[in-house]
């Protein structure tokens, strides 16, 4: 299989399905002659042209609102927002419009809506530029919350979720575009579900639980634990809502451990709304109380050294896992 | 200024409750003197004074408690002025200790309370308690699956120790523990049914009463269960003329009493004499088992079960084998009145290696008593009988005590408990040798 970025794989799956259906159109903020702030659309616009690839105004509220028109029209869009930052200007929309139709208008309006962006830090866009927002939405029903993490999770779960006829949140992240991964080659037809989670590596001393970035320290945090003979499943959601939360149990009842790994803040989080379903489902498979990992409880520090000191790290990881594996059960 | 630090007076102790200051603010005290009576979860204990002076302070009153090493009094000189840090902050502190105890009995807002007094963040977080604080009131740590397989395993896990974070019992040590069990026990030993649950809740709640367990009670439990879990317990049983042994009773009564410390020597003291004597003839007896080998102990401490209005205790008369008669009489009134006035200190009922129970009192015929962990055999005593025996070809009546040896298979067989009863027996029949 070839290799790819994360970025071209979303630019494969935008265009197989606006080749595939002509009613998929995509809007956003410089997305057109610009090719994206991420260069996700790149040359798209010179591929399909200015009526299904529309550059907007900087105005989250009027543009999410257009989409969400759109498709109460019958067209499938979607939206690119420059960070997920700036969706809180949209965020009546999203969550008293795009969740509430289908379910107050007796179920005739369908909003076949994708709305995809970036959160997350670590490439010093401030405080406001850096933040981690999935449980905000995820919280609401109505609403459908993926953060893929690798580019063929990436292209398999946008397709699905231009395919689905409901709202779609597809959050990326900033540090992930340039992440690179197996790919089928273009126009090998696949998709990758909405609510099925995977495990990205098995073990049996502690389930390690992430997503999106945090993948990828948390697979080298494995590696480093692996060294030392603790072995981890790393589950990656990639989907927080729904949540596949079947095998989350199924694998903390294998290991009776579960450390919560993601760059969010820790307070009324994706992890804490995780760590309270584990408790309530699998509390008699426990034998150690589910550890976190998450980003400082501040607002991100554009300083460079504080903002590596307030994101989680692979020590965290790995310390968190070393908390509640007793050195007995990998040794003795 | 020298402070008084609440002493660690037993493994299990976390703190103490001051019952009784005996020396108040301003008394003279003597380095040996008692300061103040306290209570532990055991024992109620005079603790003593290690210094000689003033007793400047108290800094617990009567009533409150302190963990182990808390300052609870200052002793000093007379003019010897009082820290300014202790002289308000020892107020509050016991105030607080106070507050605590009240709070704990009436059950409103301990959790507050405690967190305030700790300083304890997670306790106010969210008002539960820190392990440390939960563990004095015995309650076991254990991770959920541990627990659930302890049970499903029917493992009384009460006496596992954890390997977890805070002492925590993790499935690791339950495992080890099931492991273990599946060594020493025979495959083919039959599953132990748990007790079906409908049984239980038929009986209506409000036909019952609960009683919370004191912690004598949760010891009792916990001891007495892991013996007749981990020793194989065999019985066996000798019947004793005790004719001699009740002349030879009052004869030295009839003494005794004109001593200086006059004393009556109970049946129960001559057979702690016998058991003590016997367990020297035969050492074989005096031993512990710890898995990989026997102890065998030097000494012979002698256990006597004294039954309480809450439960039972052993204390020990040490070294029994080594005094007279007449000094076991004393030793073992001392320690049975120390025990019903709850005074005992935990030297006092610890280390001994052989206990005898004796329930004689009760019109006993005979019985069967559990082993004493980690001792290995225990003497349980019946009644002194007029019984029908043949003596000379003829039927006649005469006085006749049974006697059954509880012996732990695994450190002793069948024949050396039956010697060792012999033994007893001998000394008991013909008793003029407990005396030389």
């Amino acid at each position: 299989m070839r290799t790819i970025t994360y970025r071209d794989a979303l630019r494969e799956a935008i265009r197989e399905e606006m080749l595939r259906d002509e009613r998929i159109f995509i809007l956003g903020e410089d997305i057109a002659g610009y090719g994206g702030t991420y260069a996700v659309s790149k040359g798209l616009f010179e591929e399909f042209g200015e009526k299904r690839v529309r550059d907007t105004p900087l105005a989250e509220e009027a543009i999410t609102g257009a989409a969400i028109g759109a498709a109460l029209g019958g067209l499938r869009p979607i939206l690119e927002l420059m960070t997920i930052n700036f969706s809180l200007l949209a965020s009546d929309l999203l969550v008293n419009s795009a969740a509430k139709f289908h379910y107050m208008f007796g179920g005739q309006p369908q909003i076949p809506l994708v709305v995809r962006m970036p959160g997350g830090g670590g490439a010093q866009r401030g405080a406001q530029h850096s933040q981690m927002l999935e449980s905000w939405y995820a919280h609401i029903p109505g609403l459908k919350v993926v953060m893929p993490a690798t580019p063929y999770d990436a292209k398999g779960m946008l397709k699905s979720a231009v395919r689905d006829p409901n709202p779609v949140l597809f959050i990326e992240h900033e540090l992930l575009y340039n992440v690179k991964g197996e790919v089928p080659d273009e126009g090998v037809e696949y998709t990758v579900p909405l609510d099925r989670g995977e495990v990205k590596r098995e073990g049996q001393h502690v389930t390690i639980i992430t997503f999106s970035r945090m993948l990828h320290v948390t697979l080298q945090a494995a590696e480093e634990l692996a060294k030392e003979g603790i072995e981890a499943e790393v589950i990656d959601l990639r989907s927080i809502r729904p949540i596949d939360i079947d095998l989350i149990l199924d694998s903390v009842k294998k290991t009776n451990r579960v450390v919560i790994a993601e760059e969010g803040w820790k307070y009324f989080g994706t992890g804490q709304g995780l760590a309270a379903l584990i408790y309530e489902f699998a509390f008699d498979y426990m034998d150690a109380p589910i550890q976190h990992v998450n980003s400082a409880d501040v607002p991100m520090p554009y300083s460079k050294v504080l903002e590596r000191a307030a994101l989680p790290n692979k020590s965290d990881v790995v310390n968190a896992v070393k908390a509640i594996v007793p050195q007995a059960l990998v040794h003795g | 200024m020298k402070t008084v630090e609440m002493p660690k007076m037993g493994d299990t102790m976390e703190e103490g409750k001051i019952l009784r200051w005996i020396k108040q603010e301003g008394d003279q005290v003597a380095k040996g003197e008692s300061l103040a009576e306290v209570e532990t979860d055991k024992v109620n204990i005079e603790i003593e004074s290690f210094a000689s002076g003033v007793l400047r302070k108290i800094l617990i009153p009567e009533g409150g408690s302190a963990p182990i090493g808390a300052s609870i009094a200052l002793i000093g000189t007379a003019d010897e002025p009082l820290p300014d840090s202790m002289s308000s902050n020892g107020a509050v502190k016991a105030a607080v200790t106070q507050e605590m105890e009240k709070a704990a009995k009436t059950g409103e807002g301990s959790g507050r309370v405690l967190s305030e007094a700790k300083g304890d963040y997670r306790a106010k977080q969210t008002g539960v308690q820190s392990p440390a604080d939960a563990g004095s009131q015995g309650r076991i740590f254990i991770s959920p699956i541990a627990r659930r397989i302890a049970e499903e395993n029917q493992l009384d896990y009460s006496g596992v120790e954890g390997t977890g974070p805070n002492g925590r019992i993790i499935k690791l040590d339950i495992e080890a523990v099931l492991a273990q069990k599946q060594e020493t026990v025979a495959p083919s030993t039959p599953v132990q049914l748990p007790i079906p649950e409908a049984e239980l809740t038929a009986i209506e709640a409000t036909e019952t009463i609960e009683i919370p367990l004191t912690a004598m009670r949760r010891t009792i439990a916990k001891r007495l269960s892991q013996s007749m879990q981990t020793s194989p317990h065999f019985y066996v049983t000798s019947v004793i003329d005790t004719g001699k042994l009740a002349d030879l009773r009052r004869q030295i009564n009839e003494y005794a009493q004109n001593e200086p410390h006059s004393v009556k020597v109970s049946f129960n003291d001559l057979i702690v004499k016998a058991v003590a004597i016997a367990l020297v003839r035969m050492p074989q007896v005096n031993v512990s088992f710890a898995e990989d080998r026997l102890i065998l102990k030097k000494q012979v401490h002698i256990g006597m079960a004294v039954a309480l209005e809450q439960g039972l205790i052993v204390p020990v008369l040490r070294n029994a084998d080594q005094r007279s008669v007449l000094a076991i009489a004393r030793e073992s009134q001392r320690l049975a009145e120390l025990a019903r006035t709850g005074k005992l200190r935990p030297e006092d009922f610890s280390g001994g290696t052989f206990t005898v129970s004796n329930l004689g009192m009760f019109d006993v015929d005979s019985f069967t008593a559990v082993i004493n962990p980690p001792e290995s055999a225990i003497l349980a005593v019946g009644s002194i009988t007029p019984t029908p025996v043949v003596v000379d070809g003829q039927v006649v009546v005469r006085d006749r005590m049974k006697v059954t040896l509880s012996s732990d298979h695994r450190a002793i067989d069948g024949v050396t408990a039956a010697r060792f009863l012999q033994e007893i027996r001998r000394l008991l029949e013909e008793p003029f040798g407990l005396l030389l």
